[in-house]
């Protein structure tokens, strides 16, 4: 029963799935299987510059899909790959590439997690070695072990002595009611 | 020393939240278009209004020209419209629009009834020269000199605040270039 639940569940999640990713509707038709690949490449690397968190293939809006026809054509004209990415930078700007080049304004981008991870680790480094110390000092040594006993043992029997003055206090005071 | 240490996760949590908070008022649709400094793309379009006639980059320069992208589509278009409207009888200008990725027989429809407050309309069915513009979407509006070179482009609708913010002081400028070169 549970399982076949399961099998229900997981078929409408497989198909909600599949209708969440299907693509635009357009046809184009290509000539050999190396530019179809590289037409679906290309469409999930560029930006759709309208709707800023999809990239050309998921997107059904209007600039998506002339930005497809014109990748399109591009790729039937025979530019390559990197020509391509030139055009489209020049006319949207480097925006448009889900993945940034590497160049001086976006270091940052590339380099700034690298950095953040290396701050980490040598803070936890420098944390990590001092922690030796502290624990060194901390434990006590067999003298001071001794001093400890004898002070718990003294401590004991005042705790002892005091329990014992309270019991005759406490029945002196029971007689005198 | 470590008292400033002690304080240090505060005084990088206040930087953040200054950079997060800098952002909520940022408009994600705006960025520096790629193409100002550069020339108007070439294209061989006909009119929304004439199928049979073919308008090139030859036909926008000259003088100062507004480009202004739209299509029936588009809901701010149509707010913009009036504006544009009234923007077309400044002798300083001229405005071209770019009718994106539409239809025919409904972009005729608009400009007969809202007005045609266009010199001509290019008919961008595929939306070709649009990309060549880098045009995100509609309206956008191009502000390109009398040598056909691209000064500025703006998304978004036109209307007085805007166009005495974004637009006269360029105009002005445009002015003054064309008139010191005669």
């Amino acid at each position: 029963m549970l399982s076949k639940m399961f099998f229900v569940l997981s078929t409408f999640v497989f198909i909600f799935a599949s209708n969440v990713m299907a693509s635009p509707v357009e046809v184009f038709e290509f000539h050999d299987d190396v530019t179809k690949v590289r037409f679906q490449a290309l469409s999930k690397e560029l930006r759709c510059p309208k709707c800023q968190n999809q990239n050309l293939a998921d997107s059904n809006s209007i600039v998506a899909s002339a930005l497809r026809l014109e990748l399109y054509n591009l790729l039937v004209q025979g530019r390559a790959d990197f020509e391509i990415m030139n055009i489209m930078v020049e006319r949207y700007g480097e925006f448009v590439l889900y993945r940034p080049r590497v160049s001086s304004v976006t270091y940052v981008l590339w380099f700034g997690p690298l950095v953040l991870i290396l701050i980490g680790i040598i803070v936890v480094i420098i944390i990590l070695r001092r922690k030796p110390a502290t624990k060194e000092n901390l434990a006590l040594n067999s003298q001071q072990q001794e001093k400890l006993q004898q002070l718990l043992q003294n401590n004991q029997a005042q705790t002892n002595q005091d329990l014992a003055f309270d019991l005759t206090k406490a029945s002196n005071k029971k007689e005198k009611e | 020393m470590n008292k400033i240490i002690r304080f240090l996760p505060l005084i990088l949590v206040i930087a953040l939240g200054a950079v997060l908070y800098r952002g909520l008022s940022l408009d994600p649709s705006y960025t520096e278009s790629a193409l100002v400094g550069k020339a108007m793309p070439d294209f061989a379009l006909s009119t929304v209004n004439n199928a049979n006639k073919i308008v090139t980059k030859a036909d926008l320069t000259g003088d100062i020209v507004l480009l202004n992208v739209w299509g029936t589509w588009c809901p701010t278009c149509k707010y913009e419209h009036p504006y544009l409207v009234e923007l077309a009888k400044n002798p300083q200008v001229k405005l071209y629009g770019v009718n994106y990725i539409d239809e025919r027989l409904a972009a005729q429809q608009w400009l007969t009834n809202y007005q045609d407050p266009y010199q001509f309309s290019i008919f961008d069915e595929e939306g070709l020269l649009g990309v060549k513009l880098g045009v995100f979407g509609a309206p956008e509006t191009f502000v390109i000199d009398h040598h056909g070179i691209i000064r500025k482009r703006f998304a978004g609708a036109i209307d007085t605040r805007v166009w005495r913010k974004e637009f006269a002081p360029l105009i002005k400028q445009l002015i003054i270039e064309k008139k010191q070169e005669i």
